[in-house]
């Protein structure tokens, strides 16, 4: 049973991930993208980890893909000249590609399944945010509002 | 249940799908979105070791996801930002055709 | 006898599973009853929809001194059935130069995140559809999705007016986002959960046996309500916030290019999505189904949930009645001087309440930030000073 929901995410995602990598249309791949991003949350939920995976659907496609899109319409009088496909990354990607699978088939280590655990809540989450991790995330913050204010500065309207 | 290793394998394939749409895309926005694929299977990755951990663990693998989403959405929001600052100077984002150091 | 009632659709649920419960496998009695659930959601909220739609005009017309439908059977009750078979007869018609898939997958994704967002509320005792920990967070992530899926209506359709409609559809549910999330907060911060049935759990006592522990009557609770009441409003495009469909403008904003079955199910996700957000509501600070006063607590809790829901639902349809529409760079500036500066307030209003002891004192003190803030940004904001001869920069 879990190795089909398995092998069904594992499909939707990674045939989402090569339509948004390999689509001419800029706005089909934006939304394969964001299709990507509701299997990577799956697999969150498969392994266990709810709150990430509902945080991935919350900044990924709540955020960064409406994002993208926008972008896509406010630089769109470019769209479809920009063609061309450098084959180069493919050989590189293939190689990367093989050279992992190599290095995971040889690692005897790692042919395990998991144990069974108890679900990490919401709260014990919380109380790690608020202790352990209180210092990572008010760099968060603070990396957070400068990314709003450059953002917000970049985009600005260049006097002339 | 699958085994660890398939679970690295296809965090393995996303990577590479998102190193290819990195490399070989020309536009602007496509590299962004291999960056972010590459970020989400780092992501799988961290959260697959937390798991096949031998338990109890402590949830570091979740942690370190959370942060890793919170700073690849601020990286988004640059770089999406960047590209519109691109275009409008330039009024193209084909990567290959900004090959000017002057502004 | 009273609790019979209470649990009678639970009953119900497990005498319908009882024939595969001894012998099946887990997981198929968990996806049969995982079924059942999504039947009985849809079953009850496309009832809903279809009577809030008749009751809709009907209350407008009796607001506007007309009837209102009254034709198809007793009182015009059976007018959403005719309407319905009009929009299944109408001819589906796709624009030439759209983009047929993204235009096509719109709607769909539109209504799929709308009946989504529904799972996850307890409509009673024992009776959430879906527990998930994370609960309020799931509802804000699928509600996100509306704007990709408004977007592709938008983009889809490959029309001024439709890119336009979804243009400000956008601007104006991220701005809103925010105070809705924000005032969201402060009932999470108290009762230490993202769980709805505990954010429940936490109001089901009585003061004195008749003041229920309703967050809406404290003082943070109330600001919160209002700003969550608000922020509902635009993010389902109603008026007096409906300026991405607002016909006398842009046509029908996003949906200009979309007819039939396609434009019904825009319809039935912009209702969809006004349920789920005041059964949020209901759930956040209305108590969620328990009975404002503790002897009524005999009648099911299901039916205190609904009078709650509906009270909510009328409220929406009477501002309809009454409020004209606003300015886009209205709503614009409305979101982010007003609503986001006082959905933090409320957050430290609510850590003030918490650290003062929650009693009286903690009421005053409580209520005592939030006026400070509300007369501070009152004075601010104040535009009486600028009388001026009207100026037209939208139009000439």
């Amino acid at each position: 049973m879990s190795t089909v929901a398995f092998a069904g995410i594992a499909i939707l995602t990674l045939a989402a991930a090569l339509a948004a990598a390999t689509l001419q249309k800029l706005m089909h791949a934006a939304l394969s993208f964001a299709v990507m991003f509701v299997g990577i949350s799956a697999f969150f939920f498969f392994l266990g980890a709810e709150f990430v995976g509902l945080v991935q659907i919350f900044v990924y496609i709540g955020a960064v893909a409406v994002l993208i899109v926008f972008t896509i319409l406010l630089t769109r009088h470019d769209v479809g000249k920009v063609r061309g496909f450098n084959w180069s990354g493919v050989f590189v990607a293939v190689a990367v590609f093989g050279g992992l699978v190599w290095t995971i088939s040889k690692t005897k280590s790692l042919s395990i399944v998991p144990q069974q655990i108890k679900p990490v809540t919401v709260q014990r989450i919380g109380e790690l945010l608020m202790t352990n991790y209180v210092w990572p995330l008010q760099c968060v913050g603070v990396l957070l509002t400068a990314a709003l204010i450059g953002a917000l500065i970049l985009v600005m309207e260049e006097k002339s | 249940m699958p085994t660890l290793s398939m679970l690295l394998v296809v965090s393995a394939a996303l990577f590479c799908i998102g190193l290819l749409a990195a490399l070989s895309r020309r536009h602007a926005i496509f590299i962004l979105i291999g960056i972010e694929m590459m970020l989400a299977a780092a992501n799988l990755n961290f959260i697959a070791f937390w798991r096949f951990a031998p338990q109890p663990a402590p949830p570091t693998g979740v942690m370190v996801a959370i942060f890793a989403i919170a700073i690849a959405a601020a990286e988004a929001a640059v770089g999406l930002a960047m590209v519109i600052a691109v275009y409008r100077h330039f009024r193209t984002t084909n990567v290959d055709q900004l090959d000017q150091l002057k502004g | 006898m009273a609790d019979s009632f209470d649990q009678i659709f639970i009953r119900a649920k497990q005498w319908l599973l009882s024939p595969i419960s001894c012998r099946a496998p887990d997981w198929l009695i968990q996806v049969a009853s995982s079924l059942l659930n999504i039947a009985a959601l849809l079953g009850v909220f496309l009832t809903l929809f279809a009577l809030i739609s008749v009751l809709e005009r009907k209350i407008l017309g009796r607001m506007q001194n007309r009837y209102g439908p009254n034709r198809v059977g007793p009182f015009g009750l059976f007018q959403p059935v005719a309407d319905g078979i009009k929009m299944l007869i109408k001819e589906d018609i796709v624009p030439a130069r759209a983009d047929k898939i993204v235009h096509f997958l719109a709607p769909v994704l539109i209504a799929a995140t709308a009946i989504l967002a529904l799972g996850v509320i307890p409509y009673g005792r024992n009776m959430t559809p879906f527990i998930i920990d994370g609960g309020i967070l799931f509802f804000f992530a699928v509600g996100s999705t509306t704007e990709l899926a408004v977007f592709m209506a938008g983009w889809g359709s490959n029309n001024k007016f439709s890119m336009l409609g979804a243009m400000r559809a956008i601007a104006q549910m991220i701005s809103y986002e925010l105070p809705l999330i924000i005032t969201v907060l402060p009932v999470v911060m108290i009762v230490g959960s993202l769980n709805p049935d505990k954010i429940v759990g936490a109001q089901s006592t009585y003061s004195l046996g008749f003041v229920p522990h309703w967050f809406v009557f404290t003082p943070w609770g109330a600001t919160a309500f209002i700003l969550f009441f608000v922020s509902g409003l635009v993010e389902s495009n109603r008026t007096p916030f409906d300026v991405p469909e607002g016909e006398s403008e842009i046509v029908a904003g996003h949906m200009t290019e979309y007819s039939g079955f396609k434009y019904a199910t825009f319809f039935m996700a912009e209702y969809i999505g006004m349920f789920a957000i005041s059964g949020l509501g209901v759930t956040l600070f209305l108590g969620g189904w328990h009975a404002p006063v503790h002897f009524l607590e005999f009648i099911p809790s299901y039916a205190w949930f609904f009078v709650k829901l509906s009270i909510l639902l009328f409220i929406y349809i009477w501002l309809r009645g009454t409020l004209p529409r606003t300015r886009v760079d209205q709503i614009m500036n409305f979101a982010w001087k007003f609503m986001l500066p006082m959905a933090f307030t409320c957050v430290i209003a609510a850590a003030v309440w918490h650290y003062t002891g929650r009693g009286l004192r903690g009421w005053l003190w409580s209520l005592g930030v939030i006026a400070v803030v509300y007369v501070t940004l009152s004075i601010l904001l104040d535009t009486r000073r600028k009388f001026a001869p009207r100026t037209y920069r939208f139009a000439e």
